[in-house]
């Protein structure tokens, strides 16, 4: 569908993505891959579809762990073609432009607290990982109740705008719930209190494997950019976890929730200035692939998202 | 189902369909001398038929030979129970995903059966004879009044109704931690394999609380998994031997006898993929879904999405044959990546002499290929269109060029009806395809036993 390496005829970005992607274009070079809007939309539908793919996990049976595999690496397979297209630089750079600068502090302290060293190793971005909750990873999340609603809000607010959607999601799989790992005997030192409740409140609802978030991090962040952070309501954020408490750890240490390292893809961006999750909502909102909607219908979008949020958090 | 004998002027393929009480099927499996055949559903149940032998008088005049007899209902019994995992709060499944027989060494039968976390060791036997005359018991079973006894007999065994009783002899628990998706009984007779997602054990069929881990894939940190294990066999003759698959593509042959875990392969085959033809789907379509073993020992059978592959053990480079099995799908692939089709896992199988494999379809399609030829021919597995006892006609998918009466367009096929399950019986030219709910079984009544044309 999208092969790489041949020449490619320009296609009319009009064109349904689905349809036009299932001829075979030939893909332009490197060079001018981004500038053809209608791969770069293909792409874009692409990216979003595995993400909802992997957020839709439903959490009754444990899901297929090769279908999980084989998404996250396709979503790492276009994240890493983007990076080279320069598309993921352009809006991860819109993301640093828009954001407000209390917020970017304090998120990318935050979000680059247990990453420095990784980022500073190279500055070719970490691919896209899928991951379970290992030792050494220490994982918060950020979660406000009645995140079923918000999952429902937002799923129904993607047709509005593809890069929406896509930003929107991209926090979805990051909280995956115990659904990816399940080992018994290792790690879990970081294992948290929120995972435990994650456990507890499990019903039947796929976004059950969301846990309850700390209130304290939503307290850092200034009211401005709360709503972007509530829309990644699921969204997490890591930093050192405070001293596991061993009995707790001893009784969770089954549960394994697995969190895709939105860190390493956050890491990808350090050569622009540093930004935080929220950013990238509005950046690939308002960068996204371009012939598309403009900042200003995505502003208006992400306005009414913030107000649906607002009403479901109660705010 | 009571078919009487079939008239000597039909001596083509027939057809006949059994339709399971529920739930889809979800493995399929002869054993080892054919006579009986297997199934799992979804529902936990297995469901074994026989091949009813018919009368060599019949046989004679029809001049055929050897056992031309129909399937039935043999026994039913429920294999595996819905349970529930409360540390994690999820369902484990009582879809029955593999069975696999044990060559039989008495009067009983043995099967494997396993759903997602555990295996079971089935015995099936049969009770056609009661022992009658006892002394000190009447035929009630009360104990008689000793003053009643005046002499003494000796019991004797009088024949019953035939009862099969299955009865599970070993439970094979808490081995994985992840889906189970293969078994693979060794050719030792002692020992088989089971493989999930990152791990494969190998358990002793004595053993129940203990298995040895051979192959373990699951990286230190979870967020570097990118591949996992798709299916895995042992080797028909050589007991050390193994081959697992995993969804990128690549087949690893390992020899257990050069470590005790067999991380590290002894031989990889990996075909290398076509920089020309790559695109984001590239990676999900060379997953493989199925790896079988020739009978011969010599040859590899593997499945991805759009092939199905035969590489020579020889020959790591790359597949010595390669089947289009629906190539008219490649131009779908997003679509199929939407609706979750291109994740379908499809098996594949040998015939008993290594010169025809099969493979399933969508639109209750299967495709026989031809290994002397390379020719392929699709067949339907769908009641609607065939008759009991009626020829099977061949099947036409069509895709541009000159249409044909018959033929199906692309996309009018029906993505619900896959054919995801079959078996081919270790002797003779019969199949059974699992088609959702129901059986199929195939015959070649021209070439009973020998290869198809």
């Amino acid at each position: 569908m999208f092969p790489k390496g041949t020449k490619r005829k320009f296609s009319d970005s009009g064109e349904e993505p689905v349809s036009s992607g299932d001829q075979v274009p030939a893909a332009p070079s490197v060079a001018t891959r981004s500038l053809t809007s209608s791969y770069s939309l293909q792409r874009q539908s692409l990216l979003d579809m595995s993400l909802i793919k992997l957020q839709l996990c439903h959490m009754l049976v444990e899901p297929n762990l090769c279908r999980s595999v084989l998404i996250a690496n396709t979503v790492r397979q276009i994240q890493e073609e983007m990076t080279q297209d320069g598309t993921w630089q352009i809006m991860t750079q819109a993301l640093a432009a828009a954001q407000c600068p209390t917020d970017r502090l304090v998120a990318t302290e935050v979000l680059c607290r247990q990453t420095d060293a990784a980022a500073q190793a190279g500055q070719s971005p970490k691919p896209f990982s899928v991951g379970g909750l290992e030792e050494g990873y220490h994982a918060e999340e950020v979660v406000m109740e009645g995140d079923v609603e918000t999952e429902v809000t937002m799923s129904t607010l993607a047709p509005v705008s593809p890069q929406l959607s896509s930003a929107s999601y991209l926090a979805g799989p990051f909280v995956m719930g115990p659904c990816w790992d399940e080992d018994e005997e290792e790690e879990e030192e970081e294992e948290e209190e929120e995972d435990g409740e994650c456990e507890e409140d499990e019903e039947d609802d796929s976004e059950d494997c969301v846990s309850e978030g700390e209130e304290a991090d939503r307290d850092h962040l200034s009211p401005d950019s709360r709503t972007g952070e509530q829309v990644f309501g699921t969204f997490e954020i890591k930093h050192p976890a405070p001293p596991p408490d061993p009995a707790l750890e001893e009784l969770f240490s089954d549960v394994d929730p697995s969190y895709y390292d939105l860190d390493t893809v956050l890491t990808g961006m350090q050569s622009a200035p540093k930004m935080g999750p929220y950013d990238l909502l509005e950046s690939l909102s308002s960068h996204g692939p371009t012939a598309l909607s403009s900042s200003s219908s995505c502003r208006s979008d992400l306005n009414e998202l913030d107000h649906i949020m607002e009403i479901i958090v109660g705010s | 189902m009571g078919e009487d004998t079939e008239s000597p002027k039909i001596n083509h393929t027939f057809l006949r369909d059994y339709v399971t009480e529920a739930d889809v099927i979800s493995t399929v499996e002869f054993n080892h001398t054919g006579d009986l055949l297997a199934t799992g559903d979804k529902g936990g149940r297995v469901v074994i038929f026989q091949r009813e032998t018919e009368s060599k008088g019949e046989l004679e005049e029809v001049g055929e030979t050897g056992d031309s007899g129909e399937y039935n209902v043999y026994s039913t019994f429920q294999s595996h129970e819905p349970d529930f995992d409360y540390l994690k709060s999820l369902e484990i499944e009582e879809k029955i995903n593999k069975i696999r027989w044990l060559p039989q060494q008495n009067a009983a039968h043995f099967l494997l059966s396993t759903n997602d976390k555990t295996i079971k060791l089935w015995k099936v036997s049969e009770r056609d004879k009661r022992p009658e005359g006892y002394n000190l018991k009447d035929e009630g079973g009360r104990l008689k009044d000793n003053s009643t006894i005046t002499s003494l007999q000796v019991p004797v065994l009088k024949p019953t109704d035939l009862m099969v009783e299955v009865r599970p002899r070993r439970v094979f628990s808490n081995g994985h931690t992840y889906h189970v998706n293969s078994i693979s009984v060794n050719s030792d007779g002692e020992t088989y394999l089971s493989a999930d997602d990152l791990r494969i054990n190998m358990w002793h069929l004595g053993i129940t609380d203990r298995s040895f881990n051979i192959v373990d894939i699951k990286p230190a940190n979870m967020e570097d998994l990118t591949e996992v294990i798709t299916a895995a066999e042992f080797h028909p003759h050589h007991c050390h031997l193994f081959v697992y698959s995993s969804s990128k593509g690549t087949l690893r042959l390992c020899d257990m006898r050069a470590s005790a875990l067999c991380d590290r392969h002894a031989k990889l085959f990996e075909e290398p993929e076509d920089p020309g033809s790559r695109s984001f789907f590239s990676e999900i379509i060379s997953s493989v879904s199925d790896v079988k073993f020739s009978h011969s020992g010599r040859y590899l059978l593997t499945r991805d999405y759009l092939t199905a592959k035969v590489w020579d053990l020889n020959m790591d480079k790359g597949p010595v044959e390669t089947y289009q099995v629906h190539e008219y799908l490649r131009s779908k692939l997003c679509s199929l990546y939407e609706n979750d089709c291109i994740f379908d896992k499809f098996e594949c199988v040998w015939n008993s002499s290594d010169s025809v494999i099969m493979t399933g379809a969508y639109n209750s399609f299967f495709r026989m290929f031809d290994r002397e030829t390379g020719r392929g021919v699709t067949l339907e597995a769908w009641r609607e269109s065939s008759k009991p006892r009626a020829v099977l006609r061949t099947r036409r998918v069509y895709n541009g060029g000159k249409r044909r009466r018959g033929d199906v367009g692309v996309d009018s096929l029906d993505f619900t009806k896959k054919i995801l399950h079959m078996a081919w019986h270790p002797s003779e030219n019969i199949i059974a395809i699992a088609a959702t709910n129901n059986l199929y079984i195939f015959q070649d009544r021209i070439n009973p036993e020998t290869q198809l044309q």
